[in-house]
């Protein structure tokens, strides 16, 4: 893993180390498989046309787990996610495949955040984050907030 | 207004779920997501770690091994449930929309691990959408481990029209 972020590294406005993430139709399928999510509004074309959503739609919490992705990887190792929260405003649609293991051209998702709070708890070292999915056309589909403690080298 | 059938649900508790997590499931998860962190796959690293061994990523909750009706039926019921009685109130759409989610963590879920997992409808209101009637339905869960620990509470709001 990268190196440790510690507290005392965070200002209030910076920002969370941006990640890129591609959805494909395969990932949604391996997410159905992995979650136990196995609404058909994920991989099925008609089901999804009379649900109203057009066609299959990437599952929220996949969104989700993104954005806890995002959060791990920045806080590292002794970080702890304390507190998270998202809204699933926007639907996302996949890319289809091109081959076995290449997705077709289309968007990429950027999963962000920025430092809204730091503060100390008893002994604990806080810091409150927004974080959002943007989706290709840097729209914000899925807003949310986490809450994390970092180590400190005090 | 939504009728007494459908907010009769508020307050219902919901089905027990009780979920088992290994290595594998872990793993798949965290390959499905993406997510390459070697705490959640080698267990030579995840050893050497804080946490001592490998932790499910926050939000995996293992898999569903049982699931026990509450009494009464409870909420997700196919024939009695609240489906049903939101699609007497007009809510006909198949598709359950996930509109959102909250997540307290306490402590680390590792392999090994069984869940018990018990739900509560905390509220259910109706919004008129630029679409159309939609109806909002907020659910509690707080997750208990083997040794009686709480390890996460979660929140979710889920949306039919």
């Amino acid at each position: 893993m990268a190196k440790q972020l510690y507290w005392e590294d965070v200002e209030v406005d910076g920002e969370v180390t941006p990640l890129p993430k591609i959805a494909t139709r395969q990932m949604l399928v391996k997410w159905a498989g992995a979650s136990g999510d196995f609404n058909p509004l994920h991989y099925d074309d008609s089901f999804a046309e009379a649900s109203g959503v057009g066609k299959p739609i990437v599952h929220g919490a996949l969104k989700r787990a993104w954005l806890v992705q995002l959060m791990t990887d920045w806080i590292g190792d002794r970080g702890t996610l304390k507190k998270f929260s998202c809204q699933y405003r926007g639907m996302d649609y996949p890319r289809l495949m091109k081959s076995m293991a290449e997705p077709q051209e289309g968007e990429t998702w950027w999963c962000k955040g920025k430092i809204t709070n730091k503060y100390v708890e008893g002994d604990e070292h806080f810091v409150d984050c927004d974080i959002q999915v943007e989706n290709g056309k840097g729209e914000v589909t899925t807003p949310g907030k986490a809450t994390v403690v970092l180590p400190s080298r005090g | 207004m939504l009728p007494e059938e459908v907010t009769n649900f508020i307050g219902k508790r919901g089905d027990v779920r009780i979920t088992e997590v290994d290595k594998g499931a872990i793993r798949r998860y965290a390959e499905a997501i993406d997510d390459p962190n070697p705490l959640y796959g080698d267990a030579e690293y995840a050893r050497n770690s804080r946490y001592g061994s490998i932790i499910a990523p926050p939000g995996f909750w293992g898999w569903k091994t049982k699931w026990a009706q509450s009494e009464g039926g409870g909420y997700s019921d196919p024939r009695g449930g609240l489906v049903a009685a939101l699609a007497k109130a007009g809510f006909t759409n198949p598709a359950a929309v996930n509109a959102g989610e909250e997540y307290e963590f306490f402590c680390p879920i590792r392999p090994g691990d069984t869940l018990v997992a018990t739900s509560a409808i905390t509220d259910i209101s109706e919004r008129e959408g630029r679409t159309g009637r939609m109806v909002f339905i907020v659910t509690e869960t707080t997750y208990v481990n083997q040794t009686g620990d709480v390890v996460a509470k979660s929140r979710s709001i889920g949306m039919r029209r």
